[in-house]
């Protein structure tokens, strides 16, 4: 019936009404959770990056101090003369007879007992795989096997040009991996995945197989034993972490100490040397260019494959000892006025001072501590600038000889007569110019950037970041088509930029931690066309939500900034206090964010993060005292080291680590008291952090847990390790539910006992500088 | 007058607002050149934080983007659910997310059934859900 029919029909379209608009409002509910679970995947992403990239800058600062040191410290005792001598002289291992062949380690006995891999040489390809196999039930190669493998490679690699030429035509693709960083999970599941290496089947390598990750040293046998058993198709390039000054500082060397206590000198030695050997650069069929960092604009590919790569030791230290005089007179010529000064060495000459990319662009000057005294934000004649710098570091080091209780020198002409005797270098090979250590610093530390043109990389300190337009240059010039690099961990593996012109190609997944990013490599068949795989190697992680994914990596950022904050407790305190003239103990939120960013200069956003950061607020606003407290609280320690020092420690912690490697240049694991406090003096002063004498000593008393006068590397890093597990979140196996707890403490059940209060015989200057009563 | 406590309670607000804004910016700013890159608006591909700025500040002052409140959101659901069961079905929910009101995209679907299906029964408990959806934003 007529209106029967029409009543149906207006319900069936009040109905479909309904049901269109209920799902409308459930999607546009989804998209804005999606929208802020994005949001957090970038805040968390940032303060990975931030923090990584300051450690990498706190690197450049420590060893351009040491580098400083090295040219301009002219020890007036015989005392001081060794202590230098011992730390700063670059131990090259000669070029002579006992390193052409492996007498040494032939001498080396495998015990009957030993039950892991034993090589064999010249390898065959069975040995290679073995060896993966072996390496994944975790057996250990054993340390004459490391270092007979390591010879070979070394005299393989001796005979590469600098830029490796190869071609698809004979095998039909190659695979270009990206950082792998001592992950040897990921290797692992490449070769699965992909197949291994053979002579169908070519490889390059684009460097950073070392540091961070607890395998490097499987992953540089694994990588060196195909290099050798398939020469033609395996490849690897160096890159910024294949370099022995890093990685005292981001855990290789530790690696290697840790699983080689007795030969493991040796095999670092050794190292150092393979290292410089590695070729800096891959090209494929003419047309793609593999290399590890990036470009600058003055890239010159032929310079760069004429030069002596042996001689670039480092990228972290230009030396300049020997041919000061030489290199000042080319510095002229090729107006690099600056260059050869460690210091200032990648101020620019041409191109104008960046804000840092990780900083919003209000923060002009950085604080005097993190500048070395460099202006920035006005261009000047580089020649002026650098002659500032100069003048200004020498002053400090004058402070800092003085304060070091070092006897005052004279001027520099005592370089001249001193330079001879202090000198070690006269055995050791010429030095690279200013030019071509450059050259090879920014290919091995650039990155690339959406804006046109060239700037110097403050953020890493080293290298450049480069446009779309040099890219495009330097790819007409040289008749390019691609550039493949690496360097930048990508949430996805990999990215495109420039057009499509640069593709950076990361090998490690889960890098800052389980579900951070996933891991990618990609093949060329013979028409260069791009192929890209993506893989994560964790099987937990596949079974977890994007949004459990992302708390999980959430937590594990959000403790590392909590540790951050710690360790800056005193200056933030004061921070607080600033803004809370009348003293009413709670100051606002705005002030709270204001006050944390000017004294960890993150450039993160704070107020995006104030939920997960602080959990209670009394009217809108922050009872600041607790709030550092409770940061404290996470932080035990089984030592009775007093809160203001503990701070001290995990401020400096990565430094503190670096300088012990340095002047532990026997790897024994220990130093003395003296050496430490002498060093520590020089650096603090160095670096404007305020410590009084007696702090320096405390500091290096309470870090000798021990008693013994000696300062145990390993143990001091045990108290660090034992706060990291009892805070971490355990295995990876139980995939963690999102609670509404997160914004509480991370109480988790540790067996180290909370130590508030006074240690033993704690001097009463220290109970004066106590930031707020245990 | 309530007005003028308005209008300072407003600016208060707006610069407050300002600061928030600027700061979520930054974080999809990566060449902090304040730009960010978008698909709609400008034809080249990025929107400026001069015009991002007053635009999202009238959004925020006139409360456009409030969150949906949890009983609202069931209502939907229940919508969706005539007969009551307490549950969708998974083949329901795709049909309904991906053929009316903004369809979403395949890989957004996927998404959403990885968190919200339960692999036995096949089916989403939307109250469940959205009560778990809800405590993980606490």
């Amino acid at each position: 019936m007529g209106s029967g029919t029409s009543t149906q029909h207006h319900f069936a379209f009040q109905n479909a009404e309904k049901a269109f608009k209920a799902a409308a409002l459930i999607q546009r509910w989804y998209r804005r959770y999606m929208a802020r679970l994005e949001m957090r995947r970038h805040c968390t992403w940032s303060i990975f990056q931030s923090i990584e990239y300051a450690g990498q800058q706190d690197q450049v600062k420590l060893h351009n101090f040491f580098s400083y040191l090295v040219d301009h410290f002219t020890p007036s005792s015989h005392n001081e003369k060794d202590f230098l001598t011992r730390m700063f002289t670059e131990q090259r291992s000669p070029q002579g007879s006992e390193m052409e062949n492996c007498g040494d380690c032939e001498s080396i006995e495998v015990p009957d007992s030993y039950t892991g891999p034993r090589l064999s040489f010249p390898l065959l390809p069975d040995h290679a795989t073995a060896l993966v196999e072996a390496f994944r039930q975790k057996q250990r190669l054993h340390a004459r096997y490391v270092l007979n493998l390591l010879h070979e490679a070394r005299k393989h690699l001796v005979q590469l040009p600098n830029i490796n030429r190869v071609s698809t035509c004979y095998s039909e693709e190659i695979t270009v991996c990206g950082d792998l960083h001592g992950q040897l999970d990921d290797l692992i599941f490449i070769f699965y995945k992909n197949g291994l290496p053979s002579p169908e089947r070519a490889y390059v390598f684009n460097g950073d197989f070392v540091d961070r990750g607890k395998d490097s040293v499987e992953i540089l046998m694994i990588l060196f034993a195909f290099m050798l058993v398939y020469p033609k198709e395996f490849h690897l390039n160096r890159g910024n972490h294949e370099d022995h000054m890093v990685n005292l500082r981001y855990g290789f060397t530790k690696e290697v100490m840790h699983k080689y206590k007795i030969h493991g000198k040796k095999i670092l030695k050794l190292l150092q040397d393979v290292f410089c050997w590695l070729p800096l650069a891959t090209v494929v069929d003419e047309k793609v260019l593999i290399l590890h960092g990036g470009v600058s604009d003055r890239t010159d590919l032929e310079l760069l494959a004429k030069l002596d790569r042996h001689k670039i030791v480092s990228t972290m230290r230009y030396k300049t000892r020997k041919n000061k005089k030489q290199a000042e007179e080319k510095g002229k010529a090729n107006q690099m006025g600056s260059a050869e000064r460690p210091s200032p060495w990648f101020l620019p000459q041409s191109r104008s001072l960046p804000s840092s990319p990780l900083r919003p662009s209000t923060h002009k000057a950085p604080r005097a501590g993190r500048s070395s005294s460099v202006p920035c934000g006005v261009p000047l004649d580089p020649k002026e600038l650098s002659r500032r710098v100069r003048h200004s570091v020498d002053l400090e080091l004058e402070r800092c000889r003085q304060q070091a209780g070092f006897p005052a020198i004279k001027e520099k002409e005592e370089h001249s007569t001193s330079e001879s005797d202090v000198d070690s270098d006269a055995e050791e090979q010429p030095e690279p110019t200013p030019e071509e250590w450059r050259q090879v610093v920014d290919i091995l530390w650039s990155d690339p950037m959406a804006q046109e043109g060239c700037r110097a990389n403050t953020v890493r300190g080293g290298g450049c970041y480069f446009g779309p337009n040099v890219t495009e240059r330097l790819l007409q010039k040289y008749n390019l088509q691609l550039l493949i690099r690496s360097h930048e961990c990508k949430p996805e593996g990999y990215e495109f930029c420039h057009g499509r012109k640069v593709l950076t190609i990361f090998s490690a997944s889960n890098y800052y931690e389980v579900g951070s990013n996933r891991g990618a490599y990609v093949k060329l068949g013979p028409d260069l066309t791009p192929h890209i795989m993506q893989f994560q190697a964790n099987k937990a992680t596949h079974t977890l939500t994007m949004r459990q994914r992302i708390s999980r990596v959430e937590e594990s950022a959000l403790r590392a900034l909590r540790e951050k904050l710690f360790a800056h407790s005193s200056d933030i305190l004061a921070e607080f206090k600033k803004r809370d003239k009348d003293e009413t103990g709670l100051i606002t939120l705005s002030d709270w964010a204001a006050a944390v960013e000017s004294v960890l200069h993150l450039g993160l956003p704070w107020r995006m993060l104030r939920p997960q950061l602080v959990s209670s607020l009394t009217d809108s606003k922050l009872a600041y005292k607790s709030w550092l407290e409770n940061l404290a609280k996470e932080k035990l320690s089984q030592q009775n080291i007093q809160s203001s020092l503990l701070e001290t420690l995990y401020r400096n912690r990565s430094n503190l680590e670096t300088i012990f490697r340095i002047i532990d240049s026997d790897h024994s694991g220990s130093i003395s008291l003296d050496e430490f406090r002498h060093t520590w003096k020089l650096f603090s002063s160095h670096m404007n952090i305020d410590i009084t004498d007696d702090c320096i000593c405390d500091l290096a008393r309470s870090i000798d847990f021990n008693k013994d006068g000696h300062i145990d590397i390993n143990e001091f890093l045990e108290a660090f390790r034992l706060v990291e597990q009892s805070c971490s979140g355990g295995d990876v196996s139980d995939c963690p539910q999102v609670t509404a707890s997160s914004n509480s403490v991370h109480t988790k059940a540790s067996s180290v006992p909370v130590t508030q209060g006074a240690s033993e015989a704690m001097p009463s200057s220290l109970l004066e500088c106590l930031p707020y009563s245990p | 007058m309530a007005d003028d406590r308005d209008r300072d309670g407003t600016e208060l607000a707006v610069a407050e607002f300002h600061r928030k804004i600027k700061e979520a910016f930054e974080v999809f700013d990566h060449e902090s050149n304040s730009t960010v890159d978008v698909e709609e608006e400008e034809p080249t591909g990025y929107i400026r934080f001069e015009k991002f700025l007053p635009v999202m500040t009238e959004v925020l002052l006139e409360r456009r983007y409030r969150p949906i409140p949890e009983d609202i959101l069931l209502r939907a659901f229940e919508v969706l659910d005539p007969a009551k069961r307490g549950f969708l079905t998974k083949d329901e929910l795709i049909k309904y997310m991906t053929e009316e009101g903004e369809p979403f995209s395949q890989e957004e679907m996927e998404e959403m059934l990885s968190a919200a299906i339960d692999p036995e029964s096949n089916s989403i408990n939307y109250k469940d859900y959205i009560t778990m959806m809800v405590i993980d934003e606490n």
